[in-house]
């Protein structure tokens, strides 16, 4: 079984790991670095509960290798609060009840985080299309997108 | 879960990729993207025992006109041509499709590469290069050309040897008065098509239709071309009723299967619907009516 030496920069510290090929990064985050905000929902690429910045992009790592992500910088739920001081998002799920269950909100947090960033100003339509990779069975999204306005509106 | 076990090879150049495919012959498999793979993989149907990763080789990932083609490098994400003003302008059929692939986050990592070479007839970019007329670069031991209408052979099946890796894809850059168009129908976001039509048409002086592509999506067990109802369209101009009659030739050439998707019937009368939304659509971008 080959194994890999891998080193990977998570929330800003370097960790680093032996693994199999077939290890896929959700595992490696939540098994390995035993960081399990990250979710599993679906577990194939549909449900983005396991959204997270792989070099600043999200992307749902129940759908890319551990390996894969050797060198990269990778940030996870965990890693948006800086300081003590929950990120924009956080806070506006928190003030506009953006979840239920809370099942696929890690996911929601990493999506709309990285929207924001390339988008300052966005509208209720390009912020539904940007969660459109990630599914809420609870809220209807209609308070998820007040969140997202929420927290686009504190960032500016 | 989980992939049955495999060797992972991260090759850091083209020729280093062809040696380990040509080492391990259909053993192994090019990882792209990774979005159709990976799923396949962990739902365990299919495995191979040496994935050859070429997200690291320098030079594959490029969107630029050069010699009265557009090239685009095979490991160029699906984001990136989302964000191309290049794309934008000039080649809406494309700009038309990549919002409808899958969602966001999987057109971060998905490539245009992947969703041509995997060779699954329900990808959408396989029928609009059919209808563009591009042309794919593959490299094994050396470099060659092949036609997209001579690319696709059967499920899952392409012209690719083992030891090939397709590096490029050539679209020839439309004449003035050309137009180009998608239109899909799916059940839901992340969902295959039900059914979806690629048109790409160039006008003449008189306004009648001097060249015509038209390819379906998930129409059959590959990619198809409407070869028929695109020489219909030449030399005539493109009213409501040529319209209409190369849409109903369109969908007598696809053979879908019936799924949850839809009904055969069902499926080859949007087939039909859609082609001649994508057609009308084509006509106004091209300067007709």
């Amino acid at each position: 079984m080959a194994m890999h030496k891998i080193s990977v920069t998570i929330n800003g510290a370097v960790r680093e790991a032996e693994v199999e090929s077939r290890l896929l990064l959700v595992h490696l985050i939540r098994e390995v670095f035993r960081m399990t905000g990250t979710h599993v929902g679906c577990d194939t690429s549909h449900c983005g509960a396991c959204t997270v910045h792989l070099d600043g992009e999200p992307v749902k790592s129940c759908t890319v290798l551990a390996v894969q992500a050797d060198g990269a910088k990778i940030t996870t739920v965990e890693g948006l609060e800086q300081g003590g001081k929950l990120h924009a998002v956080q806070e506006g799920f928190t003030e506009k009840h953006g979840l239920q269950c809370g099942f696929c909100t890690p996911g929601m947090l990493m999506t709309t985080s990285a929207l924001l960033v390339r988008n300052k100003n966005p509208s209720e339509q390009e912020i539904r299309e940007a969660i459109c990779g990630n599914l809420c069975r609870c809220t209807g999204y209609v308070n998820i997108v007040k969140a997202v306005q929420y927290a686009a509106e504190k960032m500016r | 879960m989980i992939p049955a076990a495999f060797d992972y090879h991260r090759p850091e150049t083209l020729d280093e990729a062809v040696k380990l495919l040509k080492k391990h012959g259909d053993e192994a498999k090019v990882l792209s993207g990774g979005m159709s793979l990976l799923p396949m993989l962990k739902l365990r149907l299919a495995s191979f025992a040496h994935l050859v990763d070429i997200n690291r080789i320098p030079g594959l990932d490029y969107i630029k006109e050069k010699g009265g083609n557009l090239c685009i490098g095979a490991m160029t994400r699906q984001a990136a041509l989302e964000r191309s003003d290049l794309i934008r302008t000039k080649y809406p059929i494309l700009a038309d499709a990549i919002p409808l692939i899958a969602d966001p986050l999987v057109r971060n990592r998905g490539t245009i590469g992947g969703n041509v070479a995997n060779g699954d007839p329900g990808n959408d970019q396989p029928a609009i290069m059919l209808a563009l007329g591009a042309t794919f670069v593959a490299r094994g031991g050396k470099e060659r050309t092949i036609p997209a209408n001579q690319f696709y052979k059967g499920l899952y099946s392409t012209a690719l040897a083992p030891n090939e890796i397709l590096t490029e894809i050539r679209i020839p850059a439309p004449p003035p008065r050309s137009g180009g168009a998608y239109a899909k129908l799916k059940r839901k976001t992340g969902d295959f098509a039900v059914a979806a039509a690629a048109v790409q048409l160039t006008l003449g002086k008189n306004g009648a239709i001097e060249r015509a592509g038209i390819g379906l999506t998930n129409a059959g067990l590959t990619p198809i071309e409407a070869v028929d109802a695109a020489k219909y369209l030449v030399g005539k101009m493109p009213d409501e009723k040529t319209i209409a009659e190369a849409a109903r030739l369109a969908a007598v050439k696809s053979s879908p299967s019936g799924d949850r998707r839809g009904t055969v019937e069902y499926k080859k009368e949007m087939a039909r619907v859609l082609t001649t939304r994508a057609l009308r659509k084509a006509v106004q971008r091209a300067g007709g009516n």
